[in-house]
């Protein structure tokens, strides 16, 4: 952490974006995280992809619970919605919220003890819900709060601050996400954010459940010898599956892009996720071939980063639930309420 | 690019931008923090260790600091360093304490010095404390050159020009006043070890247009004028004066005029603003005045009546670029005459060596000059060094104390029988971490956003009364307290150490102006187009790290707009970068480089 606020001032090379906002538009406070968090690049990422898509600040709502990558939201995008709840239940909380107001851009951020034990069932049931969101899973393998313990996502030999092996079998959330059918399921890494943007970009631009695991090291109580959820074992086990760009609709006509020999998926809005080079074995918009194709890299020792599967389909809850076009948030109070008359007549109906 | 070699001085140096446009290198940074911290005599004091004059220079200096100042890439204005220096010059103990020990003793070598200005001043300054005999030779009845007789009163009072020439005569400079120096050999033929010659530019141009016999008694050469002036023996001048050309003196020059009856000045400029000599803060002075500044009139002749100057006729001209030659051209438009009672020269000056005979074996090159070797001052003849404007044309003073310094170096080498080039000592530098806890450092690391104070000036209509009330009135303490936190403490560098870095981003997440990048190596031309924020100032430089020990990739930081607040060494989680206070250690003569003795 650090004592003064971050100066005030500005590169005046760095243009502003659509809206007239700077990057620095974007931030939030300083973060208190320990120097050298992996959730504070999270953090930088975070703000250079709300920057770069343009999105005004006050149409982002931004959702935590408890722990270490619970405390981020307050480090991007000051001036958005937020709300910081109990332990776990950032999943309800964000279900709730956007339940009423289905046009805001949802980010949801939680830590692998946040979202994989107290709130397991709870983020279960927001993948199932299909919630419209980007899920950020700021995956550790330790509770750096309470000082290094093994979190459920640590895998088995892996050892502890202390030198202690982990013996209990991980969680792994990325398999889980695709097991029980998220939209979108994506992991990065901390330390490598030409990674990461795309991936940020694509999960907040994606209809439906986002969900990204995000291997964020400790630098305080997991980045030893020993870890496998180090800066040092993540980048030497990682294997980026297939680099992605994301492309969004304004950009079509840009030349950079233009490159011949990849796949393409054009997502609800007409924007698109290219995959460069993708193996022969694997298509990433068929959920068992993603499947089975994550799971055999796993087994080599692999720590399998990238957009792993995408389902275009474009539905999320309200779809499913079909309701009003109009966000409830922004109806009048008597379409809302139709009255005790009303009421009384539908009660009738029942009798 | 390869790694960059921080083991150099001149790296850290440059990135001090001010102590590197600065000609005697003065330690801005230091000093400024000095005053924050109230220990002005300090901070006087480490002035004064690299140039000399800090009362005079607050007052009067050139700045070139200013314009390099890195502050101004940040929010527009430069930090006022000069205001600065006149703060601890005014708000300082007695110093006599401090001044060196002039040995009783003498080394038997004895030194003349041509003209008592600055550059000479400086070579005793620095001979003395050696045990060197100085003697100088001055044509007029005071000391301090143009320092003296071309600076006005309203801008420097005579007493803060004695009292530090007089530190430096005090220390045992014999000196000849009323003593013209007409013929260089029959100086050397008394004997003495060495000869120096600061004799400035002495001589202000001409402008031979027709009428300027005729009207000679209302027709002033300005560096001239303002020696009567400053002598007495001019007191008044004609109600309206054109003053011709547009440099620092034409500013002396108009402002005095205001001062000794003139109603109605007019400054000539025969090109527009963007082309005017001037500082820009001595143009704003001016103006404050009423003084009127015109452009684009280019003298044509001067007009009389009756034997007497009543005008002068301008030329309206505009400046285009000549294709061929690349130069500016100008076309006339017309012609105009403007009424006249005074006319004020001051369109440059000229050096001039009438004394000097030309067979005593110092080599004149086609300008006229004395052929002067630009690291050791020394002309063609051994023994006869010439520093300040005489050496290479009009300068500033601030030139002119660090061509005393290096001149000193050389007098003492050649006294002693070292060699002026090989036995010269280098600079040298020390780095020192300025981390004191967790979050703290060893200066005020917060960036604070006030604009740069603005000097307060004594009302126009007292500063006319007398020509020696000075307009300037200084830093209040409550300016003095924001201006100092304005300096962004340039000298406290960022240290990377490639091998503890482990690439975690924290660096670079939390930059306030993005100027930290890791990435791929390449050439200089293609990493300045890779970084997080594009590196146009070409005139700074990248620092680029050795390969980074996960991946390979190297850091780079452009030292462009970096406002030393520290938080990259701060979000470190392995003290890679560390804050570390550059101290640029500067050789004198008799001395090898060495820090300051101010704490």
């Amino acid at each position: 952490m650090t004592y003064i606020p971050k100066p005030a001032v500005r590169h005046p090379g760095l243009g502003a974006n659509e809206l007239g906002l700077h990057l620095r538009d974007y931030e939030g406070t300083i973060s208190t995280l320990c120097a050298g968090c992996g959730h504070d690049s999270v953090t930088a990422a975070i703000i250079q992809a709300f920057y770069e898509l343009s999105i005004p600040p006050h149409r982002i709502a931004k959702m935590s619970g408890i722990g270490c990558s619970a405390k981020t939201p307050a480090y991007f995008v000051d001036q958005a919605h937020g709300f910081n709840g109990v332990h776990g239940r950032m999943p309800a909380l964000a279900t709730g919220a956007n339940a009423a107001n289905k046009d805001l851009y949802y980010i949801g951020i939680s830590g692998d003890g946040d979202s994989l034990s107290i709130g397991l069932g709870q983020f279960c049931h927001a993948i199932r819900r299909n919630v419209n969101m980007l899920y950020v899973l700021e995956n550790n393998g330790v509770y750096g709060l309470t000082k290094g313990q093994f979190s459920a996502s640590a895998d088995v030999g892996s050892r502890s601050k202390r030198g202690v092996p982990n013996k209990s079998e991980p969680i792994d959330p990325v398999a889980l996400a695709l097991t029980l059918g998220a939209t979108f399921v994506a992991r990065g890494f901390s330390g490598d954010k030409q990674q990461l943007l795309p991936l940020l970009k694509a999960g907040l631009m994606h209809k439906g459940f986002a969900f990204l695991d995000v291997i964020s090291p400790c630098v305080t109580f997991n980045d030893h010898v020993g870890s496998t959820k180090s800066y040092l074992y993540t980048r030497h086990h990682g294997h980026e599956l297939v680099p992605v760009d994301f492309v969004p609709i304004r950009s079509e006509i840009s030349a950079s892009y233009k490159h011949g020999g990849r796949t393409s998926i054009t997502m609800h809005d007409g924007s698109m996720v290219r995959f460069r080079k993708v193996p022969e074995d694997y298509d990433p918009t068929d959920r068992l071939s993603a499947y089975e194709h994550y799971r055999s890299l796993q087994n080599r020792g692999e720590v399998v980063t990238g957009l792993l599967y995408l389902d275009p389909g474009g539905e999320d809850m309200h779809d499913d639930n079909a309701t009003t076009s109009t966000p409830l948030a922004e109806m009048a109070y008597e379409d809302l309420c139709p009255g005790s008359e009303q009421m009384d007549a539908l009660m009738e109906e029942f009798r | 690019m390869q790694p960059t070699d921080v083991g150099n001085p001149d790296y850290y140096h440059k990135v001090v931008d001010c102590q590197w446009g600065c000609p005697a290198h003065t330690n801005v940074p230091e000093y400024i923090r000095l005053i924050a911290n109230g220990r002005y005599t300090d901070s006087y004091w480490l002035n004064r260790s690299s140039n000399v004059f800090p009362g005079i220079l607050g007052r009067t200096c050139d700045r070139p600091c200013e314009p390099a100042c890195r502050r101004t890439r940040v929010d527009g204005k430069p930090v006022a360093i000069c205001r600065l220096k006149r703060v601890a010059a005014d708000l300082r103990d007695p110093t006599d304490d401090r001044l060196p020990e002039i040995p009783v003793v003498k080394n038997g070598k004895h030194i003349a010095l041509v003209g008592c200005g600055p550059a000479s001043l400086t070579v005793c300054n620095d001979l003395m404390p050696l045990g060197y005999q100085c003697t100088i030779f001055e044509a007029l009845p005071r000391s301090g050159g143009l320092m003296r007789t071309n600076i006005p009163a309203f801008r420097l009072p005579v007493a803060v020009l004695e009292e530090e020439i007089d530190m430096i005569l005090d220390m045992g400079v014999e000196i000849h006043y009323n003593t013209r120096i007409d013929s260089m050999k029959e100086l050397l033929e008394e004997g003495y070890d060495a000869i120096f010659v600061g004799t400035g530019a002495p001589k202000g141009k001409e402008l031979n247009i027709p009428g300027r016999q005729a009207a000679a008694d209302n027709i002033h050469i300005g560096i001239e004028w303002l020696e009567a002036v400053h002598f007495g023996h001019v007191d008044s001048i004609g109600e309206r004066v054109l003053v011709i050309g547009v440099g620092n003196t034409a500013m002396d020059c108009c402002r005095t005029s205001k001062r000794l009856g003139g109603t109605d000045i007019k400054v000539m400029a025969r090109k527009s603003r963007p082309y005017f000599k001037a500082s820009p803060w001595e143009l704003e002075d001016a103006e404050e005045e009423l003084v009127e500044i015109v452009e684009n009139y280019s003298p044509k002749r001067f007009v009389l009546e009756d034997g007497r100057l009543v005008g002068m006729e301008f030329e309206l001209v505009s400046w285009h670029k000549d294709e061929e030659s690349g130069r500016l051209k100008a076309k006339v438009h017309g012609t105009e005459i403007l009424p006249c009672d005074d006319v004020i020269l001051a369109i440059g000056q000229d050096n001039a060596f009438p004394w000097i005979e030309r067979d005593i074996g110092i080599e004149f090159n086609h300008w006229d000059m004395p052929e002067v070797d630009r690291t050791t001052f020394m002309t063609t003849r051994e023994g006869i060094f010439v520093g300040g404007d005489a050496a290479w044309g009009p300068e500033n003073i601030i030139w002119a104390v660090e061509h005393g310094h290096q001149a000193a170096i050389s007098i003492h080498n050649y006294c002693q029988g070292l060699s002026l080039t090989d036995d010269r000592p280098p600079q040298d530098h020390n780095l020192i971490s300025a981390k004191m806890g967790m979050h703290e450092w060893a200066y005020s690391n917060d960036y604070n956003p006030s604009p740069r104070q603005k000097m307060k000036h004594v009302e126009l209509v007292r500063r006319f009364e007398e020509l020696s009330i000075e307009v300037e009135m200084g830093f209040d303490p409550e300016q003095t307290a924001h201006e100092v936190e304005r300096c962004l403490n340039c000298d406290i560098q960022t240290h990377f150490e490639a091998k503890l870095c482990i690439e975690c981003d924290a660096c670079i997440d939390i930059c306030p102006v993005h100027c930290l990048t890791i990435t791929v190596n390449g050439d200089e031309e293609d990493l300045r187009t890779r970084l997080m924020a594009p590196a146009e100032n070409l005139t700074q430089d990248l620092m680029v790290s050795e390969g980074l020990p996960q991946t390979g990739r190297v850091m780079v930081k452009d030292e462009d707009l970096c406002v030393h607040c520290g938080l990259c060494a701060e979000r470190c989680p392995t003290a890679a970068w560390d804050m570390r206070k550059f101290e640029l250690m500067i050789p004198y003569a008799g001395q090898e480089a060495a820090c300051p003795t101010h704490v």
